[in-house]
């Protein structure tokens, strides 16, 4: 027995090492599919190569801005000219969708909605991946030092990138929406049809559990649906590219992601959110035909100086100069509601009427929080746990 | 380039100082992991801690090590990813013990015969993999011949070179 083992010696560790690492991988694929019950050994790894790609990261950035900053500096100031009159454009665009959203704002409270708000976000700045095709994951810069916890979304600015899998002190691992293992609660924009976002083995992105029988077209938007309790609602996940039939009575439909995963460098952390109804407070009683009517194209009024004297309006109330409801026969008391009254900060508001919300009561600020679904304030980017005040945003 | 066959007293035995044989794989690893974030694509056709696996397995020429440096190179690379611990580990460790058992018998010193060998092991790596991969974890992956082939000489090519650079750091036993 003993020169069969001794000759075969090689074989027999082989073998050895072989059934100790199946016998491993059989215990974990066992107990679930969860990696928590490997999370110690994971982080020897983790803490083995990460310190590494830190320092590279800094040098290389620390050498990236010292030239850009202060040598590289041809077309700078073509490109600040351009970008001035960008924010020209912007500034204008602006004030057309500020509007709007104060509209959607009354909206939404007459509609009782719930709104969830992206309250604090972490800046993070990405320094590795897993180095194998098969894990599509990432890891950050941020843990669980600066409030990083499992399954909180990460996004950009231009749409979402996974969710956090593990949280190590200083380093967390971010699963990207085109991992296999990744599902994400989607909509589309236009049909508002709900499915659900996976990555495939190749890498790609598809949008699975839409119906063979529905419509979809190429080049609409997919938007987070909010059903996953991970991603708020309304971010944006990617554009169709291919719709094709698939598998028992459902679409294939693939999807370009929004964001460019292969080429992440900073990411933000969604670390708080609130799910808040929306005021109704603050709009008071105001019924679908008053918002209506200040949207309508109307006649100008007659000069007021002489009949009555401006009331005052607290700042902020919503002024809509000029934008009377056209109405034919008018009571005495539409008569003088639709006189204009004066707000405090000199602005004329048309139909109001008397002990209406839009005369009597205050707006808190004159840019009012724009609800809509998962908004990100850009101030709210934690500066203490921010690599830098220069967020994707 | 043939790969020649030779007798054992023929071939040389090489060892490697503590800091090499540590801080190689660990190197392999580290660029495995961060290079994908400049390049894309590293991560899908590029295996640097197999080729290293391959490199020391041949050069030391003894099974037993061998298969213990991609055991302990394979479980590592598990662990930077999320996918079950082993699976890497299992790969390697075959790739490792059949390596040093080739490097035992034959020339593995010219540039043909490592290219050719390096070709080899990272398809049977590949295999391994796969088998493991969905046999046990039950992981979808598709295998495209087209892409195997490219990355398997993707991988050749840059094993040659790497070997080149690392056979400087080698010490007759």
């Amino acid at each position: 027995m003993e020169s069969v083992l001794g000759r075969y010696r090689n074989l027999v560790i082989l073998v050895g090492v072989l059934f100790l690492q199946v016998l491993g991988l059989a215990v974990q694929v066992k107990r679930s599919s969860d990696t928590e019950n490997t999370r110690l050994i994971r982080v020897w790894a983790v803490d083995l190569v990460t310190p590494f790609e830190r320092v590279l990261i800094w040098a290389q950035n620390g050498s990236g801005n010292l030239w850009h900053s202060y040598v590289y500096l041809r077309g700078v100031r073509a490109e600040n000219r351009q970008l001035k009159d960008q924010i020209e454009q912007l500034r204008l665009e602006q004030v057309r969708l500020n509007e709007d959203a104060v509209q959607a704002h009354r909206l939404q409270a007459l509609l009782a909605f719930k709104e969830q708000y992206i309250s604090r976000t972490v800046a993070a700045q990405v320094i590795g991946s897993s180095g194998s095709d098969s894990s599509r994951m990432l890891y950050i810069d941020k843990g669980e030092n600066q409030g990083l916890k499992r399954d909180m979304a990460v996004i950009t600015a231009d749409g979402i990138v996974g969710k956090v899998l593990q949280v190590f002190p200083s380093v967390s691992q971010v699963l990207l929406i085109n991992d296999q293992s990744s599902g994400v609660g989607t909509i589309l924009e236009k049909s508002r049809l709900q499915g659900f976002l996976k990555g495939t083995a190749t890498g790609e992105v598809v949008l699975e559990g839409v119906m063979s029988d529905e419509q979809v077209a190429p080049g609409e938007r997919v938007l987070t649906s909010g059903g996953d309790q991970i991603f708020p609602k309304g971010l944006p996940v990617g554009t169709v590219t291919k719709v094709g039939a698939g598998k028992d009575l459902f679409l294939n439909i693939q999807i370009k992601p929004a964001v460019n995963l292969g080429k992440l460098e900073e990411v933000l952390v969604v670390v708080e959110r609130q799910e808040r109804q929306a005021q109704t407070a603050d709009v008071g009683r105001v019924r679908a035909a008053d918002i209506l009517a200040q949207r309508l194209p109307s006649v100008p009024d007659k000069p007021v100086a002489a009949t009555n004297t401006p009331t005052t309006v607290p700042a902020g109330t919503v002024v809509a100069p000029k934008q009377v409801a056209p109405k034919l026969a008018p009571t005495s008391a539409e008569t003088v509601a639709k006189q204009p009254v004066k707000s405090s900060s000199g602005s004329l508001v048309a139909g109001s009427k008397p002990g209406s919300a839009a005369a009597t009561q205050p707006k808190p600020s004159t840019t009012p929080t724009v609800p809509g679904p998962a908004k990100v304030d850009p101030a709210k980017v934690d500066p203490a746990t921010a690599n830098s005040q220069d967020s994707p945003h | 380039m043939p790969i020649t066959y030779t007798s054992g007293e023929q071939l040389e035995v090489y060892r490697f100082s503590l800091p090499v044989t540590v801080g190689v794989p660990l190197l392999a690893l580290f660029l495995q992991a961060f290079l994908p974030r400049r390049f894309p694509g590293f991560a899908v056709y590029l295996d640097l801690p197999l080729l290293v696996t391959i490199y020391f397995a041949m050069a030391r020429r003894n099974p037993i090590s061998g298969l213990f440096t991609g055991a302990v190179i394979g479980l590592l690379q598990d662990m930077l990813g999320h996918n079950p611990i082993g699976i890497y580990g299992i790969a390697k460790t075959v790739v490792g013990y059949l390596a040093s058992s080739l490097g035992v018998k034959l020339d593995v010193e010219n540039a043909g015969a490592r290219f050719l060998l390096t070709l080899g092991f990272y398809f049977i790596h590949s295999a391994v993999w796969f088998t493991v991969a969905r046999g046990m974890v039950s992981l979808t992956q598709n295998w495209s011949w087209s892409r195997g082939l490219l990355a398997g000489l993707a991988n050749a090519f840059l094993g040659v070179i790497l070997y080149f650079f690392l056979d400087k750091f080698k010490q007759r036993a």
